[in-house]
């Protein structure tokens, strides 16, 4: 009878147990979730940024033709979902892309979407509407891009020049939303209207952003969340101070730096914490346009000399990356492997014997042990960039090369870059997109604006069409190696190592996924919800 | 005894020019424009985009030209649009007007309500332990920058209570509307107190030295008496002189503490235009502040014949 009663009570309290795992499990509706923002972006409109300060708070608004799963954290061809978009598909030359359109999904202001939206937002980002973005930093993403046409109110094409399988890539980053037409470029920088999860209430500079849930999202029973309050806070300490205290339910995404990771962990040992990598590259340009580094053996002397694990065991406890251009694997797609990557000049283990190399590359352009080159090594006065060319200055001692850091504001950065006005440059460099295009054209090619360095090589450039072209990813990939490999051995940027960074948040908050290969992408945060 | 305060105010009015003038030139004398830094942060350039960007903001104006518009707004009362926001440049300074009046407002209270008695007890108890401890106090209030006194409260707050804190728009109890402005006006005003304590304690050590006082003493005054009806009186006007000028190199204290504090107010905003060089913002805000302080300093020197009747302003 006893153990009658024992096998009762150990059924009864699985039941409990199983019901209330499952309660628990279940995405409860309501709350706000309360998150700091690191700084006051300039303002609302996603297509006017180049600043994921923008994008994590209003990504939420909008919604893109396609996006990559929210909840992999590996962004990849084989993540991509429709959002706006139904479906897609390719011509057979694959120069066509037709989308089929989502019906009944209306923006903010209750005013139907229909494939003119669709039209409207690419043609300004291609600079093609009479209305004109005042800033468009992605234009050059559309270069192949010939026209959009629609056809009916629930179907649009992007006409290509040539097929480039990249363009759904960068459709789905955080950066491509739609915008309505109706709404003028000036208007969705101050008062945003998406289609999105979320509806704008306000922006106050320098002190709060807020959203709150949309009642008439197209996806039926989300948003979980009744909003999303940001709370900008530019002083790193006071915020995460503020998350440890409780006042947050999440810290800014990837803000957390590895050494205050291990302080959140002991403060608020409860909080969930994730290192991902941000795709982003420390890196060095050099002005290759004037002397001394106008000699290729001088450039290459420098990025011999590069100790690349001393960088990370100092900045980051050992958790970054060394790759080459494209994000290193597991994370990144596109990366070379190990043994491919130890095979360039200055990536092998052995830091003495490409340093010895280094030395008589210097010696041969006339530099020694009793004539040492000075060189001033510039950089954005602010931490990330500094801490790291202090490193670069002190293992470029060890190749005859005396730097100086020249700390430069960042309003006057990029002029002084651009006009040539800097030997040596520590830099960083994002990618919004884990894809070859965005990062070689737009880095690497002839003439883009972003390529600090004036790299113009037009036998790689030719690469990059070709591996642009290919639709076989498992084709594409050695192709883009071996442009990788030929650009670290050209010290076109030489790339120092591939930041990560921490993101934590409140055991209660649940259905985050921080992007491992990209910090642009994941923040719609429709099936956030709060387990309180 | 008129026309001093004629002259006075004509001179205020010279020299709010004098700053308007100064202000405009030091703002474009610093490298890079919004533009600048608009297209610095996305890493790009296009010509044709950053000339329209200029023309729209009417920065491709000559100076003459921006200055005349400027000063004949702010005359007017129209300051012009905040090129980051792009709402109406008094729209978005007026609302943190009254969070950074209170903050500083508390700030000098706490400096007059601590620094004032603590430097009378400190003097009067002079050469006692007393008077060394609030000596350290004093030193160590002058020696402590506010950001770091401000991070020390946070990070103790929330060592010891679990909580900090932090700005509340909308405090609920007075225990929040305390949080939000006391602890913070008290990391700010620590140094204020920490001075006026100092010139309160070597002006009253002056004047207990006085015949007066022994006088006074002679006759049986109480303590008390002397020491605040007598000495603290004649002692108190270079004190006044402080707190007038500590309120004016205030606003620098509350630029880092409305930063730890995370305050709304418009010492960070004005430090945030700074870095924007959102020039509307900038120039009014800080014309605002030059005539608080011009205000502050007429203020005083006018509080001094009410303080010590010996002073009279004469042609």
């Amino acid at each position: 009878m006893r153990s009658v009663w024992a096998l009762a009570v150990t059924a009864a309290l699985s039941v409990l147990m199983a019901s209330t795992t499952t309660l628990a499990g279940e995405p409860k509706q309501g709350g706000t979730l309360r998150m700091y923002h690191r700084d006051s972006p300039a303002n609302a409109s996603i297509l006017e940024g180049a600043t994921y300060s923008v994008n994590v708070p209003f990504m939420g608004v909008f919604n893109n033709l396609v996006i990559y799963d929210q909840h992999i954290a590996q962004n990849s061809p084989d993540t991509l979902r429709p959002e706006l978009a139904e479906s897609w598909s390719w011509s057979s030359d694959n120069k066509k892309l037709t989308f089929k359109l989502r019906q009944g999904v209306k923006w903010h202001d209750g005013k139907p979407f229909t494939s003119a939206d669709v039209k409207c937002s690419f043609d300004l980002l291609m600079g093609k509407s009479q209305q004109k973005l005042r800033q468009n930093p992605r234009k050059a993403w559309y270069n192949e891009v010939n026209e959009i046409t629609t056809s009916g109110d629930f179907e649009v094409s992007f006409e290509l020049k040539r097929p480039q399988p990249s363009l759904l890539a960068m459709l789905a980053s955080g950066y491509t939303p739609v915008y309505p037409c109706h709404v003028s470029p000036a208007d969705m920088r101050t008062h945003p209207i998406g289609t999105g999860p979320f509806k704008f209430v306000e922006f106050k500079a320098n002190e709060s952003i807020k959203l709150t849930r949309n009642p008439d999202y197209w996806k039926k029973g989300l948003p979980y969340l009744d909003g999303i309050e940001y709370t900008i806070i530019t002083n790193r300490s006071t915020a995460i101070l503020a998350f440890v205290a409780g006042k947050f339910d999440m810290t800014f995404p990837t803000h957390i730096t590895i050494p205050l990771l291990k302080d959140i962990k002991s403060q608020a040992p409860n909080a969930t914490c994730v290192v991902e990598p941000t795709n982003v590259s420390t890196n060095i340009i050099v002005n290759s346009s004037s002397p001394p580094f106008d000699n290729i053996d001088v450039r290459r002397a420098v990025a011999l000399a590069l100790d690349r694990k001393a960088f990370i065991d100092i900045l980051f406890e050992g958790q970054a990356d060394i790759g080459g251009t494209m994000l290193p694997p597991p994370q990144g797609i596109w990366g070379m492997p190990k043994d491919r990557l130890e095979t360039i000049p200055g990536y092998g283990p052995n830091v003495n014997a490409n340093r010895e190399e280094a030395k008589k590359l210097m010696q041969k352009a006339g530099y020694g042990p009793d004539k040492h080159l000075a060189v001033k090594v510039s950089t954005r006065n602010l931490a990330e960039y500094r801490d790291p060319a202090v490193i670069l200055i002190d293992q470029l001692k060890s190749i005859y090369i005396d730097g100086e850091l020249d700390v430069v504001e960042t309003a006057n950065w990029f002029p002084k870059v651009a006009r040539k006005d800097y030997m040596l440059g520590l830099n960083l460099t994002g990618s919004s997109v884990d894809d070859p295009d965005q990062s070689f054209y737009e880095n690497y090619s002839c003439g883009s604006e972003r390529n600090y360095t004036n790299y113009c090589n037009k036998e790689i450039e030719k690469l990059f069409d070709v591996q642009s072209q290919e639709t076989d990813t498992n084709k594409r990939k050695p192709l883009v190696w071996d442009i990788d490999k030929k650009l670290q051995e050209d010290v076109a940027r030489p790339i120092i190592f591939h930041a990560r960074a921490g993101t934590c948040w409140q055991p209660y908050v649940k259905g985050i996924t921080i992007m491992s290969n990209s910090s642009y992408n994941g923040f719609r945060y429709e099936d956030v919800w709060l387990d309180k | 005894m008129f026309a001093y305060l004629v002259r006075r105010l004509l001179l205020m009015l010279v020299t709010l020019f004098g700053i308007s003038v100064v202000i405009f030139v030091l703002l474009r004398v610093v490298p890079g424009n919004i533009v600048d830094i608009l297209f610095a942060a996305a890493g790009y350039v296009d010509p044709a985009d950053k000339a329209n960007l200029e023309k729209e903001l009417g920065i491709d104006q000559p100076l003459i030209v921006q200055y005349w518009h400027w000063i004949s707004g702010f005359l007017r009362g129209d300051l012009g649009y905040s090129y980051v926001s792009e709402k109406p440049a008094l729209q978005e300074i007026l609302p943190r007007i009254p969070i950074t009046a209170k903050l500083a407002g508390l700030a000098l209270l706490f400096s007059a309500s601590i620094g004032i008695p603590l430097g009378v007890i400190s003097a009067v108890k002079q050469g006692t332990r007393l008077d060394y401890a609030l000596r350290v106090v004093s030193l160590s209030g002058l020696s402590l920058p506010s950001f770091w006194l401000g991070l020390l409260i946070l990070t103790a707050s929330v060592a010891m209570f679990g909580q900090m804190p932090i700005f509340n728009p909308n405090p609920q109890t007075w225990l929040e509307a305390f949080a939000t402005y006391a602890v913070p006006a008290a990391a700010v005003g620590f140094r204020s107190a920490a001075l006026t304590m100092r010139i309160t304690r070597s002006s009253m050590l002056e004047v207990l030295r006085q015949d007066y006082i022994r006088t006074a003493r002679a006759k049986g005054a109480s303590e008390a008496a002397v020491n605040y009806r007598h000495a603290l009186k004649n002692a108190i006007l270079p004190v006044i002189t402080v707190i007038g000028i500590e309120a004016a190199f205030l606003i620098g204290g509350l630029i880092v503490t409305e930063t730890v504090f995370n305050i709304p107010g418009v010492a960070r905003f004005l430090v945030e235009a700074i870095r924007w060089r959102d020039y509307p913002i900038v120039q009014n805000l800080v014309m605002f502040i030059a005539v608080v302080v011009v205000v502050a300093n007429f203020t005083v020197d006018m509080l001094y014949a009410v303080f010590d009747p010996r002073i009279r302003y004469t042609d």
